[in-house]
């Protein structure tokens, strides 16, 4: 189709480092509105929660590129691993403001790793990515080899460890953190769909 | 009286007010909304006049008690208190209101009553929160009669000497300063005498989590997140966390009335 067509040429005409770019200014942006006043009276939970969702985005974006190349025919696989990195850099800045600017205290740190199951499980999600991040080079790729698509399949359950975190962490049931948990159900139920129907399992990632 | 209520001992204590801003921007009024800006946002459609409260149960005079014929018989004074949230975060607001104790001699309240029950205002065309079961309306609080009647509980009707914004609760709210914040129930329309512990909303969303007593205590945190520490509204974005302080500050004035419980347990 026509549109189709045309999507994917504007895709390719679109240069990664605009991807990296455009998705890199939130975090100073929101950063310069903390310290401005910008995020209300209470920036410090505030620009954790940004840089959070903003990373759970991201690990969302990523998880629909290969379902719209595979269900539509569009074709995004190159801003990929822009995508991946850019939600392992906002992983590690709302790591970083929920430990040094929210709970100050190394000790205090540790001990809510191992006594709070919310923080638990946003702790297992982000050492999952770890390995991803860390091997998301063209060299590791050619040398891990098809170990290469074993390894990042990781993804999936990190980005669902990351989506029960936050329906986790508000008081109450709230419906905006059970959206995204949704949404990140519905796109692993599309690789186990795939994944079972005869001749695909191999071929495909 | 007055024996609490003085500028004087707010500044021996070194409590500096939180500006206007910051206790009318950053609210917990879920029936506008879980957002903390949300009340601000969505509560200027709240009418809050006329208003009247309901008081019932076990009283000499149970009856609709209009708002503003209640006003006419209370003194309003000024109480600067520490506000501590659940969420580990603090304020503090300079009041203005009168004792609940008043209100309740206002009733009468009969012999065999041991405990208060207290309702929000549910109105779910003015209230967009409350078509979301985040929690099962409308809002219910209670406290222990001798809580109720402690000279340090008020019913606030406003802040900095102007009416009290719908966001915190207008026309009339609860204020227990030595527990945490939302057990001090906003826009009540009545308000209950009773002899056995009423349900409150959050311990029935979650027992676990929101005890009947909920007061403020540093040494038992809540299963999600620690109570040891607090961070004041108003710091910016290298606010230090502070120390959060037994009772939130009132444990002499209120460790009496809970001779003999296990904080731990009765959290």
């Amino acid at each position: 189709m026509a549109w189709r067509d045309r999507v994917n040429g504007w895709a390719r005409r679109i240069p990664t480092w605009a991807v990296y770019l455009v998705y890199a200014l939130p975090a100073p942006w929101f950063f310069y509105l903390g310290l401005t006043g910008g995020l209300g009276v209470e920036p410090i939970e505030a620009l954790e929660h940004e840089y959070g969702e903003i990373a759970l985005q991201l690990l969302i974006i990523g998880l629909c590129i290969t379902p719209l190349r595979r269900h539509a025919g569009l074709n995004f696989m190159k801003f990929r691993r822009a995508f991946g990195l850019l939600a392992f850099f906002y992983v590690v800045l709302h790591l970083s403001v929920w430990a040094i600017l929210d709970v100050q205290a190394l000790s205090a740190v540790w001990a809510d790793i191992v006594k709070r199951p919310y923080i638990t499980v946003g702790m297992a999600g982000f050492l999952l990515l770890l390995p991803l991040a860390l091997t998301s080079n063209a060299l590791s790729v050619r040398r891990l080899g098809p170990r290469w698509r074993k390894l990042h399949r990781l993804v999936y359950p990190a980005v669902l460890l990351g989506a029960i975190h936050f329906v986790m962490l508000r008081k109450g049931l709230q419906i905006e953190p059970l959206i995204y948990l949704l949404v990140v159900v519905a796109l692993l139920a599309l690789r186990l769909e795939v994944r079972s129907i005869p001749g695909f399992a191999r071929s495909r990632g | 009286g007055g024996l609490f209520s003085t500028r004087a001992r707010a500044q021996a204590e070194g409590l500096e007010p939180n500006d206007w801003e910051e206790i009318t921007q950053y609210n917990n009024y879920y029936e506008f909304g879980t957002g903390k800006d949300d009340p601000a946002r969505l509560a200027g459609q709240l009418t809050t006049s006329p208003w009247a409260i309901e008081i019932d149960g076990m009283v000499e005079r149970p009856g609709t008690y209009d708002f503003e014929d209640i006003l006419s018989e209370m003194t309003i004074e000024e109480r600067i208190y520490r506000f501590r949230c659940v969420e580990a975060w603090s304020m503090v607001v300079p009041w203005n209101g009168f004792e609940l104790a008043d209100l309740l001699d206002m009733a009468g309240v009969q012999d065999g009553a041991r405990y208060v029950a207290f309702e929000t205002l549910l109105r779910p065309e003015e209230m967009p929160g409350v078509s979301r079961p985040v929690l099962e309306w409308p809002y219910v609080e209670g406290l222990r009669l001798d809580e109720a009647r402690h000279p340090l509980t008020i019913m606030a009707t406003g802040i900095y000497g102007r009416d009290i914004p719908n966001q915190n609760g207008a026309p009339i709210r609860l204020v227990v300063p030595w527990k945490y914040g939302f057990k001090s129930i906003k826009s009540i329309v009545r308000i209950t005498l009773t002899d056995s512990e009423p349900p409150t909303s959050w311990n029935k969303a979650n027992p676990r989590e929101y005890g009947f007593y909920s007061n403020v205590n540093p040494n038992v945190d809540h299963p999600r997140w620690s109570q040891a520490t607090e961070r004041e509204i108003g710091g910016g974005l290298f606010s230090p966390r502070k120390p959060t302080l037994m009772f939130n500050g009132y444990e002499d004035e209120v460790a009496a009335l809970y001779e003999g419980m296990d904080l731990s347990v009765n959290f």
